[in-house]
């Protein structure tokens, strides 16, 4: 879902979310409206400025109490539309999409540079992730120290694309991508070059600052100490709508 | 319950630091507090060398890494009425988990030979034998109680114990969480 100009004269539709009549602007998302009214909805691909790929499926809610669950970031709002955001379901289900998150790759929070500042950690928290009740995959990913400023570190990647789009959307360059299925799938840079050799990256940084967690991080940088900053984004993306 | 009414508590660690364990004693002032109403029976802390066949909270820090941990954390299990997971290596295997990607006798070697200046050797007697895999405690035994963190902070270990003396159950992720 691309990101949309801000166009007038839209219509304004009435939903109803958790038991609150809202009015919404027809061309707007379940998520937006959530954000807007400070309903708590945890996403993690999902970010204000970029492009919806609707991939990480945290923010699923129920629609008109029908048995499939919808993405709100990745569905209008619609005139009468029912919403539930926090039913019994829904928190089992983003329970368990976060505990495979961590059973997949590699994430030891206490030794990891974004400890305290990792959205995913975070999310764990919120979601109930005392423990992960599935065996981890303990599958080793390599670390790509090459940039002279940047690292990327795969086992701590969630497959988000969050760097994927800001560096196409908003930077232009169009440095990251993805490659391979499945559990061998990861981001790349160029066409699977070491990141120090890519020639379309600028090192502008947006990719680390949009990074959930701490698989693309500044050089240098030590337990704890990789703390990020999204502003830009905001303000860039808005820029870019009124064009 | 002990003789005099109190909630008898066992602790240990498995393949951990022991920073769990100090975090517990970081409750400082309040430990005194706490012993009105527990008694340690079995610890690193105090003096017993056996742990009783009946305890009312077990308390085990550390992940499993060889057969003693696993024997300690199933006799834990057979006798403790309650258990509780102290910390991320118990919760989630965390540091000691990270050789887990590596194969057991890569990391042995690099451990005791290559890594080692002077008459490097395989240790092989009095010691348990690693575990081909590290495994948090609930892959092994089922646990009642997970508080996360590394290590959790004495508040939430202070949280979790005066819940449970006051009769609830309490919830620790209000308090803490993984890498806390």
């Amino acid at each position: 879902m691309p990101i949309r100009a801000v166009q007038p004269n839209v219509r304004v539709v009435t939903l109803n979310i958790d038991g609150q009549d809202l009015s919404a602007r027809e061309d707007e998302t379940i998520i937006e409206v959530c954000r807007e009214n400070k309903i708590p909805v945890p996403s993690l691909c999902w970010l204000e400025g970029l492009s919806v790929v609707g991939a990480c499926r945290l923010c699923v809610v129920e629609v008109d109490g029908g048995p499939r669950l919808q993405a709100a970031c990745s569905t209008r709002v619609r005139e009468g539309m029912r919403v539930q955001t926090n039913t019994d379901k829904l928190q089992r289900y983003r329970r368990t999409l976060v505990e495979l998150l961590f059973a997949e790759r590699n994430h030891v929070c206490s030794v990891c540079v974004s400890n305290g500042h990792c959205e995913l950690q975070w999310l764990a928290q919120r979601c109930g992730v005392d423990h992960v009740r599935m065996p981890y995959r303990n599958a080793s990913y390599s670390v790509d120290s090459s940039h002279e400023m940047f690292r990327v570190d795969h086992n701590r990647c969630v497959l988000c694309t969050r760097c994927v789009r800001v560096c196409d959307e908003i930077e232009g360059a169009h440095t990251w991508d993805m490659m391979g299925r499945g559990s061998g799938c990861q981001v790349v840079t160029d066409l699977a070059k070491p990141w120090g050799d890519s020639e379309s990256c600028t090192s502008c940084g947006k990719c680390v600052q949009v990074c959930p967690t701490g698989a693309l991080v500044k050089q240098g940088t030590s337990v704890g100490e990789m703390v990020k900053d999204q502003q830009f984004l905001s303000i860039l993306a808005r820029r870019r709508s009124h064009r | 319950m002990s003789g005099n009414g109190k909630i008898t508590v066992a602790t240990t660690w498995l393949d951990g630091c022991s920073g769990c364990h100090m975090s517990f004693l970081d409750m400082d002032e309040r430990l005194v507090d706490l012993a009105q109403h527990i008694d340690v029976v079995y610890s690193p802390l105090v003096d017993a060398k056996e742990l009783p066949e009946h305890v009312d909270l077990g308390i085990l820090e550390g992940s499993i890494s060889n057969e003693e941990d696993l024997h300690k954390a199933r006799e834990f299990r057979a006798r403790c009425k309650l258990l509780i997971s102290l910390g991320d290596c118990a919760v989630n295997g965390n540091v000691p988990a990270m050789r887990n990607p590596f194969k057991l006798d890569d990391v042995i070697e690099r451990a005791y030979r290559e890594n080692v200046d002077l008459n490097p050797q395989i240790p092989t007697e009095g010691v348990p034998a690693l575990l081909a895999l590290v495994q948090p405690i609930h892959g092994v035994v089922p646990i009642d109680i997970f508080v996360p963190g590394c290590p959790p902070h004495a508040d939430a270990i202070h949280y979790v114990l005066t819940e449970l003396i006051a009769g609830r159950t309490p919830d620790p992720g209000r308090v803490t969480r993984f890498g806390a």
